[in-house]
């Protein structure tokens, strides 16, 4: 039986698009409120990631940062995000879940504890962004011990070296950052390049799924619809920022943001 | 965990990068790892080639300015009562702190990379401060990124900065200190790493810039180590060397040479800070028993809540309000070869005061820390005894704090 995430790019695959993975903060701006926002985008998206909030964050850009800070401010803890993705894995269109976030929240939740709670709150996969390859190796393994994906991150800064050995140790998904920034950058490189690096990693790896991320915004997504899935996150915690400073409800006009990328790459 | 004798401290991590198993490391994103490949192949390449050291040298004594002055304080010691009192003066060099010798290490790396750009973070602004002369001595483009609450109350070293023609960045985000100017630091060399070298303000961050920095301020015991031969015909017998510790670059400077000595003989004392007597906030990880976690690609003590959310820190002085330390330290305290205390803010300032009415000295915030244990604790010591107090900086960047809290007199007249 193919695992959730797999089963969600053949899917999309079948209707020969890439999958749409969506990024949101947990407990931005509110426990109620992410959990509304993911039950209402996983009618577009097909893979949601959720941002584990962390305060002294090394890769996020600015609108993440406030989407983070803002959901600690309002009291977020480990526990209330693992209830949040229980919840959402009882409604009825519920999807797969990844969690996103550094090491450290891992580290002092212990590791043993935290894979046990994912698997009982039915998280499906882990991206750690400060975890880098080999040094999570040992961590990458009990991951699939537990049936949980680990999913490798790879930048135009891989080496081939690298590349051949970390699409070697990778799960079912690989995660490739499309060029030198923070999240929520301005695409600075053309889509022709990205896509050539992309099919870089597929060539040495064809059968996993490679997502590109970093960059992926309206304007920019129908550039990629030959891929295996993309990730758009910063545009999405914008405008929770931009719904809350003009007092509208996020829950309604993420869920439209998310609807329009899902038609674009459709 | 053992510390080994013969091999320099910073060499003594393992392939990954960790002290003693479990300090340090490289917790970075995957866009990180080749440009910090590429520097520790530079620097492991560079750290002994007999070019590259004559070239710092050469740097390091005639634009630096070694050595600083080692001299007895015979007031305070009069004063104290007790073992004889001594200061290593780095603040004599060039920029007023040692923050310079990092700073001018990191500019002669970035230029034989062919990098044009540089960039640092700044807590008290000593480190952004020499980063930014460093820069112009060499001729690279610098950007300093400060916490907002830093640049308000640390203006003159800001003031100094942009005169050396830095752009200075300030960092909103979290609690507008150090720890976010790091972040933001980090962030932006992320984003800019293929043409841009990364300084590193502390022996903190990612293993390669612990090693680079405490290989650079080493600079300090090298001296130190040759002048009390000089005066004294030895290392003496018995020998307490005080310093205080933020991220740890100084302490460790001024310790490395003697770091093979037994402890009985020559004992480091390392003194954080407690922060203000009155508030539960303070910048010791150390001292207070923080548990380990990852900060700033590093796994160290650090001050954080159950969930690994990093905590705030207080402290009076910018440049000890950080809420980790160096992963040399947490080293050197669990293997027991240095001790670890704090200071309040309240007992800082008493120590300027004392110091300043003694001694033509002024120590800025960060090293008062420091003298105020090494008084305290040299009245019960024999008259044999050597306590030397690394002055690492100048209190003039610290005149507007001096003036709130002291009076404007009393700066004045010192």
């Amino acid at each position: 039986m193919l695992n959730p995430i797999s089963f969600a790019f053949k899917k999309a695959k079948e209707e020969k698009r890439p999958a749409l993975l969506t990024y949101t903060v947990a407990g931005d701006s509110s426990k109620k409120q992410s959990l509304e926002i993911l039950k209402a985008i996983s009618n577009y998206a097909d893979i949601l990631e959720v941002g584990v909030p962390h305060n002294t964050p090394v890769a996020d850009g600015g609108q993440i940062q406030t989407s983070s800070y803002r959901a600690i401010k309002n009291g977020i803890k480990m526990n209330d995000i693992f209830k949040i993705v229980s919840d959402f894995k009882k409604s009825k269109n519920s999807k797969p879940v990844i969690f996103m976030g550094y090491y450290n929240m891992i580290f002092q939740y212990g590791e043993n504890n935290f894979l046990n709670k994912c698997k009982k709150s039915g998280v499906d996969g882990l991206i750690v962004v400060d975890l880098p390859w080999p040094e999570n190796k040992i961590f990458s393994k009990k991951c699939r011990k537990n049936s949980i994906n680990f999913i490798q991150l790879l930048s135009p800064t891989t080496s081939n070296k690298r590349l051949k050995s970390i699409t070697k140790d990778s799960h079912d998904m690989i995660y490739y950052i499309s060029m030198l920034s923070t999240t929520g950058g301005k695409l600075k490189v053309s889509p022709k390049k990205i896509l050539a690096n992309y099919n870089k990693i597929k060539k040495i790896s064809p059968k996993k799924n490679c997502v590109i991320g970093f960059g992926i915004t309206e304007k920019t997504i129908s550039n990629f619809k030959n891929t295996d899935g993309l990730v758009v996150g910063s545009q999405i915690c914008k405008e929770i920022t931009r719904s809350l400073n003009n007092r509208q409800n996020p829950v309604i006009n993420v869920s439209k943001v998310v609807s329009k990328l899902r038609k674009k790459i459709s | 965990m053992k510390l080994k004798k013969g091999i320099p401290v910073i060499d003594q991590g393992d392939r990954l990068g960790f002290w003693g198993g479990k300090f340090g490391g490289n917790f970075v994103p995957e866009t990180l790892k080749k440009p910090i490949e590429d520097l520790e192949i530079q620097f492991n390449k560079l750290k002994n080639d007999k070019n590259f050291i004559r070239e710092r040298d050469k740097y390091f004594k005639n634009w630096i300015g070694t050595p600083t002055r080692f001299i007895k304080l015979n007031d305070l010691t009069k004063h104290v009562g007790g073992a004889q009192i001594w200061s290593k003066v780095v603040s004599d060099a060039n920029g007023g702190a040692h923050k310079i010798y990092n700073a001018t290490v990191h500019c002669l790396l970035a230029k034989r990379s062919g990098k044009k750009v540089i960039i640092g973070d700044t807590g008290a602004g000593y480190a952004g401060k020499m980063l930014s002369m460093a820069a112009k001595k060499f001729g690279l483009k610098c950007k300093i990124f400060m916490g907002a609450k830093d640049i308000k109350r640390q203006q003159p070293n800001v003031k100094a900065m942009k005169k050396n023609g830095a752009d200075v960045i300030p960092v909103y985000s979290g609690s507008q200190t150090l720890v976010d100017a790091v972040s933001e630091c980090m962030r932006f060399w992320v984003a800019n790493c293929d043409t841009t070298a990364m300084c590193v303000g502390s022996t903190v961050g990612p293993a390669i810039f612990v090693r680079i920095c405490g290989w650079s301020t080493s600079q300090i015991s090298r001296e130190l180590k040759v002048q009390l031969i000089n005066e004294f015909g030895e290392v003496p017998k018995k020998l307490k060397l005080y310093n205080c510790v933020g991220g740890g670059s100084s302490s460790f400077g001024f310790w490395n040479e003697f770091m093979d000595y037994d402890k009985k003989q020559v004992e480091f004392i390392g003194v954080e800070a407690g922060g203000p007597s009155k508030s539960k906030r303070h910048a010791a990880p150390l001292t207070y028993g923080s548990k380990i976690g990852i900060l700033h690609g590093a796994a160290q003590y650090v001050n954080q809540n159950s969930d690994g959310q990093i905590e705030e820190t207080e402290s009076i002085s910018a440049g000890l309000d950080y809420p980790g330390i160096s992963p040399l330290h947490c080293f050197l305290k669990d293997v027991k070869r240095a001790r670890y205390t704090a200071a309040s803010d309240e007992e800082a300032l008493k120590a300027y005061q004392i110091v300043t009415k003694y001694e033509n000295l002024r120590p800025s915030l960060e090293p008062s820390h420091a003298f105020s244990v090494a008084i305290k604790e040299a009245k019960k010591l024999s008259k044999d005894t050597v306590v030397i107090i690394n002055s690492c900086g100048d209190a003039y960047k610290d005149s507007e704090i001096l003036e709130k809290k002291l009076g404007k007199k009393y700066v004045k007249s010192n």
